[in-house]
């Protein structure tokens, strides 16, 4: 997929070349060409098992997890590949943070939840006000701020995400990965977490993966479109403005999705 | 009037549909079943009327003991001299020589279990993991004597030669303590594994994208979050290193010695029992009427290390609700 036609922007922190996911002998992901600029919302949408998750999970090497997962072709992060045989996966995923389809909170109270990358990360400064600053951010702190010590668990799904936000902002990355960060929550949640990557988007770059195709025209910048061809192999499909991709798709399959012929 | 005989016809109608569902719904005898549940319960019943049995033998025989004369409650449980033929009945001696046993089956059994726990669940490959598994699970095979004897001809020889031969006596509870420390490390470990495999997958996602290593996630989140399951697990094995009889019979020592010095020949509880019932004593003398007393303490020492262990182990199922 071409993407020079987008507005003119060389700074690119995410540009993939010809990415290839394998699981074992399957090919997941097909020859993904893709460039994320930098502070905006991209939203990766597409049909269920199209490898939206999957090329997600490649930008922080969160694959590296799945033995039989491997990857061909580059993900370059600001230029640099991060596959390349010198880079510290640890390091990538310092920068590059991640919040899950499920609020996966550590079964901590809702203070050290956000302290704990802070602090493993050898932070040296004052963790009262980082925790505060950082719950502010993810607006979650006037809902918590008289219960920082108790467990996170006793928060709604949709405060947990937010803390799970918070949790991943807290160690300063550049960019925030969220995989169907709403999947398990009710709309008025969805809503708050929406807002929130708005505000978030001014100093982060966040991708995020949905199969809501509404949440995608509502909260992204860019949108790109995947699906998979005949040997269930996923593939990018079309990539652009969100306006654009919603409004005047280019592509006869893109259409036929976000018009809901197909998906 | 037609209308009304049609109204009657059709309640009618439906009387007798709802005679035949009934027909249909009624309850039916099922032998089998009935049988099976029987079966099932009698069954079970067998269990526990053992436990009732053995505790009505234990506290019928204690009661004797502590009906002589000779021996009194408080005397039994303070006084430091087990010496049945002066009448000297302090059971301390040899609740000292178990808690030394077991103390240092535990300080081998929890860091290399929890280790090997560790490793096994957060570390190795599949391929690894299915071949150290097994290698586990035939050390907890081993039978028991065997192990008596390993430590009798290779640990106390072993440790002799560490600290030479005057300090460490050919009995002592540090060998026998080390030695049941391994007898107990599968139990420890594969608990704890177990534990630490019941630790959703989805933490250590978050903590492996918050940048934390393959260390700081298996011991700042993993371990934490199965610590109940893992203290249950150490707590089962404190309460088998108790009741080992075997290896402690033959490793440890076989006269009651008050002593805190480890290279020191001592008996146990197990090993007091294990000697007198096998010795020919005439029955309802102090002698052996005292071994059920000793029974009887160490089953209410282990029955209280279970339910400790029980309650931790509910409370770790909240853990992730």
């Amino acid at each position: 997929m071409n993407t020079d036609n987008l507005p003119h922007n060389n700074n690119y922190v995410i540009e993939t070349d010809r990415l290839n996911i394998y699981y074992g002998n399957f090919l997941a992901v097909k020859d993904v060409n893709l460039k994320i600029p930098p502070r905006k919302i991209t939203a990766i949408i597409g049909p269920s098992g199209c490898g939206k998750s999957t090329v997600l999970r490649a930008f922080n090497r969160m694959n590296d997890l799945i033995p039989s997962a491997r990857q061909e072709g580059r993900v370059l992060f600001h230029g640099k590949n991060i596959y390349d045989p010198d880079v510290d996966p640890v390091q990538v995923r310092r920068m590059i943070g991640m919040v899950f389809q499920k609020p996966n909170p550590f079964p901590k109270s809702i203070y050290e939840n956000v302290a704990w990358g802070v602090r493993i990360n050898g932070f040296s400064g004052n963790m009262d006000d980082l925790v505060e600053e950082t719950l502010r951010q993810a607006a979650l702190w006037d809902e918590v701020k008289d219960n920082l010590h108790k467990s996170a668990l006793a928060l709604s799904g949709g405060q947990q995400q937010r803390l799970c936000i918070a949790r991943a902002i807290a160690v300063k990355p550049e960019i925030v990965l969220m995989d169907e960060p709403c999947s398990a929550l009710d709309p008025i949640a969805t809503l708050k977490i929406e807002d929130l990557m708005r505000e978030l988007s001014a100093r982060y770059t966040i991708i995020i993966v949905t199969h809501n195709m509404q949440q995608a025209a509502r909260a992204s910048d860019f949108t790109a479109f995947f699906t998979m061809d005949e040997d269930r192999a996923g593939m990018m499909v079309e990539f652009g403005l969100t306006s654009q991709i919603f409004t005047r798709p280019k592509n006869k399959q893109t259409e036929d999705y976000i018009t809901g012929r197909f998906g | 009037m037609e209308n009304q005989l049609l109204k009657i016809r059709s309640t009618k109608d439906k009387l007798i549909e709802t005679n035949e569902i009934s027909q249909q719904l009624r309850k039916r005898l099922r032998l089998s079943e009935t049988l099976i549940q029987t079966l099932l319960l009698i069954f079970g019943a067998v269990s526990i009327l053992t436990t009732l049995g053995i505790v009505y033998e234990l506290g019928k025989e204690s009661w004797l003991f502590f009906g002589r004369e000779e021996v009194s409650l408080v005397e039994f449980l303070t006084t430091t001299t087990w010496q049945p033929v002066a009448g000297k009945f302090g059971v301390l001696p040899l609740i000292n020589a178990t808690l030394m046993t077991s103390f240092f089956a535990m300080l081998v059994s929890l860091p290399l279990g929890l280790s090997a726990a560790i490793y096994l669940s957060e570390y190795a490959s599949a391929r690894a993991r299915s071949l150290l598994k097994p290698i586990l699970e035939i050390l907890a095979g081993i039978p028991t004597v065997v192990y008596g004897y390993f430590a009798l001809t290779f640990m106390t020889p072993l440790l002799r030669s560490i600290f030479g031969s005057d300090t460490v006596q050919i009995y002592n509870t540090l060998s026998a303590g080390l030695v049941m420390g391994i007898m107990i490390l599968p139990l420890v470990s594969s608990m704890s594994e177990d534990a630490l495999n019941a630790v959703p997958n989805s933490l250590r996602e978050a903590a492996y994208s918050l940048g934390a290593t393959r260390l700081e996630t298996a011991i700042k989140v993993v371990v934490p979050a199965a610590l109940s399951g893992i203290v249950a697990a150490f707590i089962l094995g404190v309460s088998r290193a108790v009741g080992e009889t075997m290896i402690v019979a033959i490793a440890a020592g076989s006269g009651p010695a008050f002593t805190l010095n480890p290279f020191r020949a001592a008996e146990t509880m197990t090993g007091y029992i294990a000697r007198i019932s096998g010795g020919d004593l005439a029955y309802d003398t102090p002698d052996y009427n005292s071994i059920f007393a000793i029974g009887l303490l160490l089953f209410l020492v282990t029955l209280v290390l279970n339910m400790i262990s029980r309650r931790i182990a509910a409370r770790f199922r909240e853990v992730y609700e």
